[in-house]
């Protein structure tokens, strides 16, 4: 007797819905043993981690201004993977949006520069992002390298350009020597909705980057595009559609929206630029995009799971002293279980109870 | 003289786990399956080898913990990509992700702390050489240990019906199917032997390299060891030279970086990661037209049909 995987004749709609709150289920299970092991009491820890967030009015604006770049970000990278194209290298991306955009933030500082400089930033973070994973698409493209490593790598050279920034010619002079950039300027904030408070603006514009995803992949041929060379690249050839200009096109928009959660980001919550100034949003939008299903609408819903984990964890650490890696293995952890579940969407366990064909008899 | 010498013996030092690691993942694309995990498998490899250095005071056993825990992580990689045919990149990324996290887990305990490197190779006399010594006799056993696995991986595939065997397997895994070989079978075996092969890898760091555990402490050599393989053209002495080079590269940032030539040492700390990016486009640049030499099932699901 044996278990063994059969294709099912069609997916299974059921299941695809089904799969992401499986994968959270058993993730919630291994989070309970995972805590047994450390010895702390495995419920109150899970209810630190994923219910108290909810009770909180404090924390649920935080999740909200968490699950922000993980949107924008989840967004632009499903575009790419729908489209067969593998940007992982999401977290450069934002990076750059944030040196861009802040380098406007940086020149500016002091000066009378009016309303402007905002949606000027917010420009040239998109541009910057877009043009940062425009290297690995052209790379792609052009000459057969691959994106996964290129983009990847890119991340490293990010992280290294804004640490010499801030250590080095954009440092404020009046920091103490501590390697950030000035404050920003009231003009170069994003403004909040309530004074005081932390939900910003930049969230109403990841809504926005929803709707429009939502649209154009249902509703454009544009879409239409990106899910057929995913799904039958042969087909879509046949169609007539070009699948390297499509990299390129999907590459474009997912670095733009990458260097727009950036620059919100850095704009929004932390007000100038510093060597860490993202806890890995573009690893965890990974994971977002695909707990989402690669479906705008199921990505916002993952972020806001998502940012929930960021903030519990760091209650967590607080009250049970664990330590903060443990969000990122509960991430890690979660993916498994997506891509493990999603298996069922395309095929189904079947026991077999026939011996083998015996292969000696001769 | 001196000064070739003490590049030389670093440049070793530096490249032995880009060589340990990407050797094994070598072998499992060889066999046709895409493990992005190996930063991930590194980490793990590096905290359980500290841990197991620390707790017992011997390199050896630090070492058997760093395969370990590579291997366990492949294990899970395994599981998903050949049990459930997941998606070979996506699941990749998770064992990276689960990786970092469960090293920072495990080596929270262990920050700050120091062990007493691996010993290197002494014998009277000889060792003593000028220049050649201390470079071919005067290592670690991880050095050593990192040539006999790729001239053995190199015999494996080449001159044994098992290698062969794996690379039909790698290259269609269907006709090997058909043929009666067991697809899932080899490629797991594949999958922990990189497993293993990566945990080494990691384990060297805090073993030999540097001997502490940092958290990140790998940063990104797993990926290096990813790209090795591609410039490598999947063949195991090609990989031993592209192993050298970067150490080498790596070497030269240090060296640059000691000397303070007026250029910042964040751009020469980034030079291993351009350099990657170079290598990759100028690798497929010059391949062209001719089609990549990459096993042809790479990355590809197998599901058996009955």
């Amino acid at each position: 007797m044996r278990l063994a995987l059969e294709r099912r004749a069609e997916r299974s709609v059921f299941i695809a819905l089904l799969s992401p709150l499986l994968a959270i289920a058993l993730t919630l299970a291994t989070g309970a043993a995972l805590f047994a092991l450390l010895g702390k009491p495995p419920i109150e820890a899970l209810r630190i981690y994923f219910f108290d967030p909810l009770t909180d009015p404090w924390a649920l604006q935080e999740i909200a201004v968490k699950a922000t770049p993980l949107v924008l970000i989840g967004v632009g990278l499903s575009l790419c993977y729908l489209a067969n194209g593998w940007n992982i290298g999401a977290e450069g991306q934002f990076l750059i949006g944030a040196i861009c955009g802040g380098w406007l933030a940086v020149k500016t500082h002091g000066t009378v520069a009016g309303f402007w400089v905002l949606p000027a930033m917010l420009v040239l973070g998109a541009l910057g992002g877009a043009l940062y994973a425009l290297i690995p698409a052209l790379f792609k493209v052009r000459f057969g390298a691959s994106e996964i490593l290129t983009s990847l790598m890119l991340v490293y050279v990010a992280e290294l350009l804004l640490d010499y920034l801030v250590r080095g010619p954009w440092r404020d002079p009046k920091g103490f020597n501590f390697p950030t950039t000035a404050e920003f300027d009231a003009v170069a904030a994003m403004p909040t909705f309530i004074e005081g408070s932390r939900l910003h603006w930049g969230a109403i514009i990841a809504l926005l980057v929803v709707a429009w995803a939502t649209i154009m992949l249902g509703r454009t041929l544009r879409g239409f595009e990106i899910k057929l060379v995913g799904a039958a690249p042969r087909a879509a050839r046949f169609a007539g559609f070009n699948d390297r200009t499509l990299i390129v096109v999907t590459f474009l928009i997912s670095g733009a929206l990458a260097g727009l959660a950036g620059i919100i980001e850095v704009s929004a919550t932390v007000n100038h630029l510093q060597p860490n100034i993202s806890p890995g949003y573009g690893f965890t939008a990974i994971i977002v995009a695909f707990l989402g299903r690669l479906h705008p609408v199921g990505i916002l819903i993952a972020s806001l799971f998502l940012a929930m984990t960021f903030i519990g964890g760091e209650s967590a650490q607080i009250m049970m002293k664990v330590p903060l890696d443990l969000t990122k293995v509960f991430q890690g952890i979660l993916l498994f279980y997506v891509l493990a579940c999603d298996t069922l969407i395309l095929y189904r366990f079947r026991l077999i109870f026939a011996p083998k064909v015996a292969h000696g008899v001769r | 003289m001196e000064f070739a010498e003490a590049i030389l013996l670093t440049i070793i030092t530096a490249s032995t786990p880009l060589l340990l690691a990407a050797s094994g993942e070598l072998v499992v694309e060889r066999a046709g399956v895409l493990n992005l995990g190996v930063e991930g498998m590194m980490i793990v490899g590096a905290a359980c080898g500290f841990g197991g250095a620390y707790l017992t005071g011997s390199i050896a056993v630090g070492a058997l913990c760093g395969i370990l825990g590579g291997m366990a992580l492949s294990a899970i990689f395994a599981f998903l990509t050949l049990g459930l045919a997941a998606n070979q990149v996506a699941s990749g990324l998770a064992l990276t992700i689960l990786g970092v996290g469960l090293a920072g887990l495990v080596g929270a305990g262990y920050v700050g702390q120091k062990i007493d490197g691996a010993a290197h190779l002494y014998i009277p006399y000889i060792t003593d050489i000028p220049f050649l010594g201390r470079v071919l006799l005067g290592q670690n056993a991880f050095v050593y240990f990192s040539i006999a696995l790729i001239i053995g991986i190199w015999f494996f595939l080449y001159r044994t019906r098992a290698g062969l065997v794996l690379r039909a397997v790698g290259d269609n895994h269907t006709s090997a199917h058909a043929l009666g070989y067991p697809v899932l079978k080899i490629r797991l075996l594949a999958v922990l032997f990189g497993g293993a092969c990566a945990g080494l890898g990691g384990a060297y760091l805090p073993l030999a390299y540097t001997p502490f555990w940092v958290s990140g402490m790998t940063s990104g050599r797993g990926w290096i060891a990813l790209a090795l393989v591609v410039f490598a053209s999947w063949l195991p002495f090609r990989l031993m030279i592209g192993a050298y080079l970067f150490g080498g590269i790596t070497i030269l940032q240090l060296h640059a970086q000691a000397v303070g030539v007026g250029i910042p040492s964040q751009l020469m700390s980034s030079l291993p990661y351009l350099a990657t990016i170079i290598v990759l486009v100028a690798i497929s640049w010059m391949r062209g037209r001719a089609g990549s030499p990459a096993p042809a099932s790479l990355g590809l699901a197998f599901v058996p049909d009955r």
